[in-house]
């Protein structure tokens, strides 16, 4: 192909302003880091960051919802899904940020290191905990991972998709290590996450590099034209590419047989970082895997719609059946986000514009319940440290009634209860799957029986905080700070709405449930 | 048509006087019992109004109708109506709960006023729901009261509940939920096979209108056969009913096995019947079989039973029998004789489980054998109870009677053997029941020891016993109120099914 004369490409601000502020914010918290006395920097970047991200959202709302569009130079596409999932993240992210800030009396954020780059437990810590240390740069690094996720959810081809990929990881790997209690195990989950995440990674660019190869383009729709028009004579790339950059992106929805990261991370990770990622990483993964699945290679989905099959059959009896027996209660929450990543899977499998509506549903409503639960998690403590065993839960529903009734509660919205945005989500993802078809109705099938499973889970935790009598007396639930209060207060409220009145919620996920091409 | 919306009132009312009960202050917990039981009260005088402005002779399926959009993008509304099976049932829910509070006014007295407040709280909470899922004419929202229903019941049985209380909830709540689950995506394929629209799941818009094979409409009558066999319960997915029943207090165990169960029977002819009346054809030969060897079954094993609250849980498994085979007779006199069984065997089991938890509340023990003569010590008690007895054998001239009756006729109408083999049932129950009160009440007077001899009957539990055996008495002699109020409803059903009864001459012997 002979070189194009360079053009400058055309860019809509409006389309994308919201991008633009994240990173503008991200780059002024850094100069926050390195200019703002210790003392205020705590303040200062919660600040910063909440309002970047409030203000990228209004931004978001006034003016790139009135410009839907592709633009610079077709890489990056502002259209109902990209604007929801973008709107989703900034929300979601604002309310994550909020459960990090979250001190309890403490000099920096409670859930971080003072210093991450010393060796746990040496004298170098503790003169970094006397000193008043506070790893303050996580909130920048969120901004920068946000930032990721918007390029991921508006990729309009795989160059850029990938840009975002690493973008969003990149930070999530440093914030993963940098948990204050349990070090080592947060370091362990950091290091597992980032060799695996550079696994996925190099799938999903070798994918691309097929795909490209294929259609002679990495633009999405360029691989769609190439499909249905192509003359078969590099046929042979299409499915491997195909099947590659799914698994990347399946990777980071945590989709079996690619999990098995989650586990550790969820545990390791800081609990606040592990509601984000829980929450706002799914969000993206799936809105590029809708992107791709939908608009790029929708077209030949017959060759590879029965390997996604498996996959969200898997995803959810594995997910479901390894949570039983689990005794951490991150974990046993890791689990329980692999079987929901089913969950929206069947969804996303009915391949038909409801289909994307009720992904884009439960995708909004887990990440408020999820945010909220890990905000929870990481009130309940024994000594000092998360009391993040089942064992310690025993009998907290005695002692903290408010703490274990909302952790029943959003259990319960895990479960799918009806009357909680958890069973109004399920419904749906699954309707539109019973709706396309028979393999959709057998998906379905299993999900449900899949559900009753990881409802005995959630039942049983239920039981432990209510039934079972406490084991310890020194397990308390620290009071939050306001800031995360309103996180978990903001959550709780939007899974109830989201389930008695959803019909706002689904009008909007239905409106902007599609592509612009 | 009335203007009130008495339903949604009938659903408010409890859910309203639950909140308040449970939000009362420290200092004035002690008016949480009379708040609840004034609820329960005005909820039963909504429910006397709602039969007083019920016409039976209406063509419309449901009255006291009120449809408002819900979830239009999912076609869900918020839609309650009824017809006279329903009513009938709302009005025995209605009139149990005041029972049922009443009879549990000491149940967690010593245990604190929180736990007490809780207690009631939950009670209420149930009664809503109770409501709404008989009254629902949405299958959506039919389903939603259906499962959040298990919420309540759970926390009544694992906080308040026996020794055993946790393995009970968890094994109740998952039977419920895996079956309400597996309903759910009948749930969906219905309206999937419907009309579709923002009303797409009113039950008259779906009735004889599901466009979908015969093979998918089948499979989806599974689907909610399954759930209403757990709930009712039958042989052999009712293994959770023994350990609920005997695991919960009393006045628990009333509203679980009097009224929960039997949205289960009730569902089958609301959803199962008028919705899917070809598969219900097809399925009806294994129907009666599992019906058949419920009533047997549950008969069988109550005999052997020494816990009084597992028996009377046993009993229940033959009735629902009896009460399933009527239904799936597909004839208008067993279809009327299971309306009526519904609401008989709610008050008998209600009679049941409230006199044998007094006996318990005086003993300590549920064991049979630790009783024996003690009908010279509550002679008041022993006399109840034999009452409420006899009508749960079906005594002629007690309730129970001639419901019984009516499902065996109307099934003999159709399967001779089956409706001969259930006949074994109602010789059976004698057996268990008399036996039970032979080893309870009769042979020497008890000696106590140091402690003092138990009182006979107190004021309070006079007056919840008294309603059970005036309705006893009322529609055994004359049970012509409640059969021309579901009367019209089954028939109504039967000719959703499309089928009418093989020897009319003999049918009409149950209007008179």
């Amino acid at each position: 192909m002979p070189a194009a004369e360079f053009q400058a490409v055309q860019v809509d601000y409006a389309a994308v302003a919201p991008m633009l502020i994240v990173a503008a914010g991200a780059l002024v918290g850094v100069l926050v880091e390195a200019f703002a006395p210790r003392r205020s920097r705590h303040r200062i970047q919660v600040w910063l960051t909440t309002l970047t991200l409030l203000a990228a959202f209004v931004v978001l709302l006034l003016w790139s919802r009135e410009s839907m569009t592709v633009t610079l130079g077709g890489s990056v596409v502002v259209d109902g899904v990209s604007l929801f999932l973008m709107g989703a993240l900034l929300v979601l992210s604002a309310l994550a940020v909020l459960v990090m800030a979250e001190r309890f009396g403490g000099v920096g954020a409670d859930a971080f290191t003072p210093m991450g780059s010393s060796t746990p437990g040496s004298a170098q810590e503790d003169t970094a905990t006397r000193a008043g240390y506070a790893t303050s740069e996580v909130f920048p690094l969120t901004l920068f991972a946000v930032l990721g996720m918007m390029v991921f959810v508006t990729a309009n081809d795989l160059i850029t998709m990938f840009v975002g990929l690493e973008v969003l990881s990149l930070p999530l790997y440093v914030m993963t290590g940098l948990a204050r209690r349990r070090r080592l195990l947060s370091q362990e989950a950091a290091l597992k996450y980032f060799l695996l995440g550079g696994f996925s990674s190099a799938f999903f660019l070798f994918g691309a590099a097929l795909l490209y190869g294929y259609a002679g383009s990495g633009d999405l729709e360029a691989i769609s034209t190439a499909i249905s028009t192509a003359s078969g004579d590099l046929d042979g790339l299409l499915v491997p590419g195909v099947v590659l950059t799914m698994v990347g992106l399946l990777f980071k929805i945590g989709a079996v047989p690619f999990h098995s990261w989650t586990p550790d991370v969820y545990q390791g990770a800081p609990t606040p970082v592990t509601g984000f990622m829980a929450a706002c990483t799914k969000i993206a993964a799936f809105g590029a895997l809708l992107r791709l699945a939908y608009v790029g290679v929708g077209a030949n989905r017959w060759d590879w719609e029965m390997g996604l099959v498996v996959v969200a059959a898997l995803t959810m009896v594995v997910g479901a059946v390894l949570s039983v027996t689990q005794t951490d209660v991150k974990r046993l929450l890791a689990y329980s986000s692999i079987a929901h990543a089913g969950f929206i899977l069947v969804g996303v499998l009915a391949f038909s514009q409801a289909g994307i509506g009720g992904v884009l549903f439960y995708l909004v409503a887990y990440g408020f319940m999820t945010v909220a639960a890990f905000g929870i998690v990481a009130m309940v403590r024994q000594g000092g440290s998360e009391a993040s065993h089942l064992s310690q839960w025993a009998g907290l529903g005695r002692r903290h009634p408010v703490v274990a009734g909302t952790f029943a509660f959003l259990l319960l919205a895990f479960a799918g209860i009806p009357l909680t945005s958890g069973f109004t989500a399920k419904y749906a993802a699954f309707a539109p799957a019973v709706a396309s078809g028979t393999t959709g109705t057998v998906l379905v099938v299993i999900g449900v029986l899949a559900s009753a499973v990881t409802a005995f889970v959630y039942i049983r935790l239920i039981v432990l905080m209510y039934f079972t009598d406490p084991t310890g007396d020194d397990v308390v639930a620290l009071v939050p700070s306001i800031p995360s209060t309103v996180a978990i207060t903001v959550g709780v409220l939007v899974t109830v709405v989201a389930g008695i009145i959803p019909g706002l919620a689904l009008d909007l996920a239905s409106s902007a449930s599609e592509f612009l091409l | 048509m009335n203007a009130v919306p008495l339903l949604t009132l009938m659903v408010v009312v409890p859910l309203l006087g639950a909140i308040v009960v449970a939000v009362l202050p420290g200092n004035t917990a002690r008016l949480a019992k009379p708040i609840a039981l004034g609820a329960s009260l005005v909820t039963l005088v909504l429910a006397v109004l709602a039969v007083a402005s019920f016409d039976t002779g209406s063509t419309e399926q449901f009255q006291l109708a009120e449809v408002r959009p819900w979830i239009p993008q999912f076609g869900v509304s918020y839609a309650l109506g009824v017809d006279g099976i329903a009513l009938a049932l709302i009005v025995m829910a209605a009139i149990l709960t005041p029972v049922c509070l009443l009879a549990a006014w000491n149940d967690v007295t010593e245990e604190g006023s929180g736990r007490e407040k809780r207690y009631f709280a939950l009670l209420l909470v149930l009664e809503a729901f109770m409501v709404g899922v008989f009254a629902a004419t949405d299958v959506f929202l039919f389903y939603v009261f259906f499962e959040a229903m298990l919420i309540p019941v759970y926390f009544l049985i694992g906080m308040f509940g026996g020794p055993r209380r946790q393995y009970a909830a968890v094994k109740f709540l998952l039977f419920s939920l895996v079956g309400g689950l597996v309903m759910l995506v009948a749930v969906i394929g219905v309206f999937v096979a419907g009309p579709g629209g923002g009303d797409g799941f009113l039950v008259e818009n779906l009735t004889g209108n599901l466009d979908a094979s015969t093979g998918a409409l089948r499979w989806m009558f599974v689907g909610f056969f399954v759930a209403f066999a757990i709930k009712a319960p039958m042989w052999p997915v009712h293994t959770w009913l023994p350990d609920a029943a005997t695991e919960s207090r009393p006045a628990v165990a009333v509203l679980l096995v009097g009224v929960l169960d039997k949205v289960g029977t009730y569902g089958m002819i609301r959803f199962c019947l008028q919705l899917f009346p070809e598969a219900s054809q097809w399925a009806t030969p294994v129907v009666i079989t599992l019906a058949v060897i419920s009533v047997v079954y549950g008969a069988l094993l109550a005999i052997g039973q020494t816990d009084m609250m597992r028996l009377i849980a046993f009993t229940s498994i033959s009735h629902f029998g009896f009460i399933v085979l009527g239904i799936f007779a597909l004839t208008s006199v067993g279809g009327a004789g299971s309306s009526l069984y519904m609401v008989n065997h709610g008050f008998s089991t209600a009679g049941l489980f409230l006199l044998a938890g007094f006996l318990v509340a005086r003993r300590g023990s549920k064991r049979i054998p630790d009783y024996g003569g003690w009908q010279r010590v509550t002679p008041v008690l022993a006399g109840t109870f034999l009452v409420v007895g006899l009508s749960s054998l079906a005594l002629p001239g007690l309730s129970s009677f001639v419901s019984e009756f009516l499902v065996l006729q109307g099934a003999f109408m159709r399967y001779r053997v089956a409706a001969v083999i259930a006949a074994a049932g109602i010789i059976l129950a004698p057996l268990y029941i008399l036996l039970m009160y032979q080893r309870l009440m009769t042979g020497p007077k008890p000696t106590f020891g140091e402690a003092e001899a138990p009182r006979d009957l107190s004021l309070r539990e006079r007056v919840v016993v008294a309603p059970l055996i005036a309705s006893f008495l009322l529609l055994g002699f004359f049970p012509k109120p409640v059969l021309d109020l579901v009367n019209p409803a089954v028939e109504r059903t039967l000719q959703f099914v499309g089928v009418s009864d093989p020897t009319p001459a003999l049918a009409s012997g149950s209007d008179q």
